[in-house]
């Protein structure tokens, strides 16, 4: 079981439900990413590329707020620049998986019998290799650019999707009006559209936003260790390994990008769990 | 419970064994196989590669006697199944970097890997522990929240981003230990450190949840009423109820231990299983990627196993239930 599923599971009812005012602050932590996505070079007061050896490795202040690299480009502008790549592969993996994962966990779950047992032991094969070395593996196979990172990422990310939404099915047969609706007469593809589906769609949401967050952890990990995208480009996965070589003397330079991975990390859990809370509600 | 005689019970667990066993061998079996497939799509030739190094001229017999040597000649299905049988045995080829045999080059890294995760577990499973008994135990609001956030903020950070900070204030500032390459205990400490924060969130979060529901048992009540302290209710009676579902846990997560470790000793230099990999992957070095994916699916498998099958003896409910299956 991964990182994923660990988070997806609450043992006994919900605890302490998530205040209001987390939720509102991590929904717009994700709007400002979101922001960042859609017009960087509005929002980032330089260009990310502009090279001034005069202002090299400046510490935060008011001229660069969070402090230059040393080439003298402006760390802030990076970040926001980095956001288009860092944040478009990690919904893309987590689309993907989520995609694939349902696909996989609604025929095991709606068919059972062979089809399942076989899903299920090669959802149990994925599950038995770390998730990252899943992801190293795929992407050694792929080659390296942000979108195949992004595949590498998700396909890694498939196996606890369909293992989770197939629980879920399997759950939703079990309730009375589904077998109901089977001795009506009712086909197995009106059961999975009509029945089984519309249950399922809120767990698998809050499973993707949840996901959204593994998959950012994940492909900026691989893009730290040089998997990622090739130098020209720059995700916060990369920004992060480039300050290693400053780490004594430039505390910024993979602070701050890393920060950015752990904000947007913490704000899409937050908001997993809210949407795990109020289908507890319901 | 009762009505299961002793004898049944010893039967219903070597069923179930049996069955997990069985399970657990044609995962295994599927793991090496994922292992060899991975490698052999990967693009690029490695004989290529290792031949045609300055672009020089390739002599055609002696590229044959080298595809012989790194058993890469033949059927591809026979190279699975000689690949197999020889890794049935323990045998994963020699490396093409080195020439030493894989098992050796395994067996030397393993330790370090394993120290480290060890240590990490051990850290994880304290600190979440600490963090769930004291949210239980204590009487500030203030800390409760506080306590109730750290979980999920520790499976929320990057490990090479809480590596990184590590270093900056312990290694460069305060000067407490080696930024890189430490060995022995001190340099063993921030490693673990980075890589025990999942497994301590985890650990928090399933603990605090079930000394939450833990509250409304009878027992707690029993001991409240025979005048136990609030600090002997939680550790002496809740805790030793609730510790068990944490078990199996802690085993699941050494998949994500094992992931972060690829980080963890990239970043502070350690050598490991994961450094292993990462160089053979830059080196298309397909013997050791394949040998090192088998033996980290094999170990997770057998982990995932010794979880279960220990679960039985801690929670004999696990066979009563079994029996209706």
């Amino acid at each position: 079981m991964t990182l994923l599923a660990v988070l997806q599971r609450r043992a006994g009812r919900p605890g302490r439900r998530t205040p209001p005012v987390t939720v509102v602050a991590a929904a717009l932590i994700l709007l400002a990413g979101l922001a960042c996505v859609v017009a960087p070079g509005h929002l980032a007061p330089h260009p990310p590329d502009a090279v001034a050896p005069e202002a090299a490795l400046l510490p935060p202040g008011l001229g660069h707020p969070l402090g230059t690299d040393e080439l003298g480009r402006d760390l802030l502008s990076r970040v926001i620049h980095g956001s288009r790549l860092s944040l478009l592969v990690g919904a893309a993996a987590t689309v993907l998986a989520l995609l694939a994962g349902t696909a996989i966990g609604l025929v095991a779950g709606l068919f059972g019998g062979f089809i399942d047992s076989v899903l299920m032991r090669v959802v149990d094969v994925m599950l038995s290799f770390p998730a990252l070395l899943l992801a190293l593996g795929a992407i050694s196979v792929l080659g390296s650019s942000p979108t195949r990172l992004a595949i590498a990422v998700g396909v890694s990310n498939v196996a606890t999707f369909a293992r989770l939404i197939r629980g879920e099915v399997l759950r939703v047969r079990g309730l009375a009006y589904v077998t109901a609706a089977t001795v009506n007469g009712v086909r197995p593809a009106g059961l999975l559209l009509r029945y089984v589906v519309p249950n399922v769609w809120g767990p698998a949401l809050a499973l993707a936003v949840l996901g959204f967050g593994v998959a950012m952890l994940e492909s900026s990990s691989l893009s730290f260790l040089g998997f990622g995208p090739r130098p020209p480009a720059a995700d916060w996965g990369m920004l992060a390994a480039a300050g290693r070589d400053n780490l004594a003397d430039a505390w910024w330079l993979s602070t701050f990008p890393g920060l950015a991975v752990a904000v947007t990390v913490l704000a899409a859990t937050v908001i997993g769990r809210a949407v795990q809370d109020r289908r507890g509600m319901q | 419970m009762s009505w299961i005689r002793r004898g049944d019970r010893g039967g219903i667990r070597s069923t179930m064994v049996r069955r997990r066993l069985f399970s657990a061998v044609t995962v295994l079996i599927g793991v090496v196989t994922v292992a060899f497939a991975v490698v052999h799509l990967i693009p690029g030739d490695p004989v290529q590669t290792m031949l045609g190094a300055g672009g020089a001229f390739v002599d055609p017999a002696q590229e044959a006697a080298l595809r012989h040597e790194l058993r890469l000649d033949g059927p591809l299905h026979e190279q699975y199944f000689a690949f197999l049988a020889s890794a049935a045995q323990g045998d994963f080829g020699t490396s093409f970097q080195t020439g030493e045999p894989v098992t050796q080059m395994i067996a030397e890294a393993a330790p370090a890997s394993l120290s480290l995760a060890g240590a990490a577990l051990l850290l994880g499973a304290l600190i979440g522990t600490g963090i769930a008994v004291l949210s239980r135990l204590t009487n500030s609001r203030l800390l409760a929240s506080a306590l109730a956030v750290l979980p999920v903020l520790a499976m929320s950070l990057p490990a090479y981003w809480v590596a990184a900070l590590l270093l900056q204030f312990f290694s460069f500032r305060l000067g407490l230990v080696p930024a890189l390459g430490g060995t022995g205990i001190r340099g063993l400490v921030l490693p673990a450190l980075t890589m025990s924060l999942p497994t301590a969130g985890v650990v928090a979060q399933v603990l605090a949840s079930g000394l939450r529901a833990a509250e409304r048992e009878s027992y707690v009540l029993m001991a409240r009423a025979k005048g136990a302290t609030r600090s002997r209710v939680v550790l002496r009676h809740m805790l030793r109820n609730t510790a068990l579902p944490v078990i199996t846990l802690t085993g699941t997560t050494v998949g994500s231990l094992l992931g972060a470790a690829v980080v963890t000793e990239t970043i502070f230099g350690r050598p490991g299983l994961g450094r292993l990999i990462i160089s053979a992957l830059n080196a298309h070095d397909y013997p050791v990627i394949q040998g090192v994916a088998a033996v980290l699916g094999a170990t997770m498998i057998l982990i995932s196993l010794l979880v279960d099958v220990l679960f039985t003896y801690l929670d004999p409910r696990v066979i009563s239930t079994a029996v209706w299956r």
